[in-house]
């Protein structure tokens, strides 16, 4: 089934959907770190994810795939795509009736992938580093105070801006797609996908800047 | 008016094609767009020119062979209608129009306009029919209750005219709308119900075979569609393709 183009489609849409749910999460516990009681709860929730052995080495590497499975195989359908058709057209209308957003989503997808790698390098590789190569004390209360000193830095939080504006456009088209694709079309759909995609980025984006100013 | 049109020239599909101009004069807003290609014919015949070749059989919107790409768009300017009936009057005096034939590699120009798109043929040999006997005591199939919901949706689906125009204006090159439409057709009555599992598989694999992109629910299809066929079709054909592979 998954040599078929719906098997893939398939595919593209469960992985999204994963990844989305694992946004979510992200995103709840991020926006504790604006709660007015010092990190907190922000350092607690940080510390049960980053010890907590089922996170750390059942659903982490689950995640990892679900990245890779959806970024390798919107590439791979992509240039897939651009071969069946081998002749372009001399003019063509601009957008032939479909959203900029569900017509570039390569190009939003290569910028949260090139995110994604910057992300890693911030927050992963240095906390993977302090953990399992360093074996650092654990402190509890580290996380709080480690996001604030990164977020001080302007260029960090305009990238943040920007790749999070991309991931708006990217769940734009995504989120309902991915219904769409499983075969979906009963119930609220547009709407819940829109205000996803509208809400959790623009969240992001609020959390930056919160700890920027 | 006058126009000047830009018209894919192509020998055969062994040679390269180019867009080639010429100013046609006298043409008039009542003409249709084929008209006024037939127009421009006679006036290349008479001057011992090759005319332009084009697709066309009923000129009524009913055949789905005038596959032309009219200014970046399939079908042209106006929502909901062929090439054969569009008319002349939704240019102005002095356009320049391009005139280009559908593109994908699964529809290969034979020449100038036309495409070969027998592999649409494929995939509904591949599925779009019911088994029938025809032994000489057939049941009426009036006799079978269908419910108004599901006939009006399997009507609308059957409206689809095979035309290309769904891969057309596909960025992909996607054929799943025109797939998905002929599925649904029989998929929703009582009896295309029978061989529903048959008909997904064997014909999402034809489609994949004919060389068409994958679709990424960009839309463009169900917008540029003459028959403005619904993309809920596809999700339709997606719920089937899955279902056929999960209750094999
Ligand atoms: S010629 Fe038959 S649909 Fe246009």
């Amino acid at each position: 089934m998954l040599k078929s183009s719906i098997g893939r489609k398939f595919l593209m849409a469960l992985s999204g959907l994963f990844l989305i749910v694992f946004l979510t999460q992200h995103f709840i516990i991020n926006i504790t770190s604006v709660f007015p009681d010092d990190g907190k709860t922000f350092n607690a929730l940080s510390h049960f994810m980053g010890n907590n052995l089922i996170v750390q080495f059942v659903l982490q590497p689950v995640l990892i795939l679900g990245v890779m499975v959806h970024f390798s195989l919107g590439i791979y359908l992509e240039i897939q795509n651009q071969r069946s058709r081998q002749v372009s057209y001399v003019k063509r209308s601009i957008n032939n009736g479909a959203s900029w957003a569900s017509r570039n989503m390569i190009i939003s997808g290569l910028v949260i992938l090139s995110f994604l790698i910057m992300h890693f390098y911030d927050f992963w590789v240095p906390e993977i580093m302090y953990k399992y190569v360093d074996h650092n004390p654990l402190d509890e209360h580290r996380y709080f105070h480690e996001l604030q000193v990164k977020f001080q830095e302007l260029f960090r939080v305009v990238i943040y801006c920007v790749s999070f504006i991309l991931l708006a456009l990217h769940l734009l088209h995504g989120f309902s797609s991915s219904m769409q694709s499983m075969g979906i079309t009963k119930g609220p759909i547009k709407l819940v996908s829109t205000l996803f995609a509208v809400i959790i980025p623009a969240g992001f984006i609020f959390i930056a800047i919160f700890h920027y100013i | 008016m006058k126009l000047n049109l830009k018209i894919w020239r192509q020998k055969n599909n062994k040679t390269k094609g180019k867009i080639q101009d010429y100013i046609l004069d006298g043409v008039e807003e009542d003409m249709s767009f084929l008209e006024m290609l037939d127009f421009l014919n006679n006036k290349l015949l008479n001057e011992g020119g090759e005319p332009v070749a084009f697709d066309h059989d009923c000129r009524e919107g009913i055949c789905g062979s005038c596959s032309l790409f009219i200014n970046g768009v399939a079908h042209g300017p106006e929502r909901g209608t062929t090439t054969c009936q569009l008319h002349m009057r939704k240019f102005k005096d002095g356009d320049t129009i391009f005139i280009e034939p559908f593109r994908s590699r699964a529809f290969p120009v034979i020449k100038d306009l036309i495409v070969d798109r027998s592999s649409f043929d494929r995939i509904q040999q591949a599925g779009a029919y019911v088994s029938v006997n025809t032994s000489g005591n057939t049941q009426d199939a009036n006799a079978i209750p269908v419910s108004k919901e599901d006939a009006d949706e399997a009507f609308n689906s059957a409206t689809c005219i095979g035309c290309g125009a769904c891969v057309a204006s596909c960025k992909n090159s996607s054929a799943m709308l025109f797939t998905a439409a002929k599925i649904s057709q029989y998929s929703l009555l009582p009896q295309g119900k029978v061989e529903r599992k048959q008909r997904a598989l064997n014909m999402v694999k034809q489609m994949d075979l004919e060389g068409f992109g994958a679709c990424t629910n960009t839309g463009a299809c169900e917008a540029q569609c003459p028959k403005e066929i619904s993309i809920k079709n596809i999700a339709r054909m997606n719920r089937e393709y899955l279902m056929a592979n999960i209750k094999k």
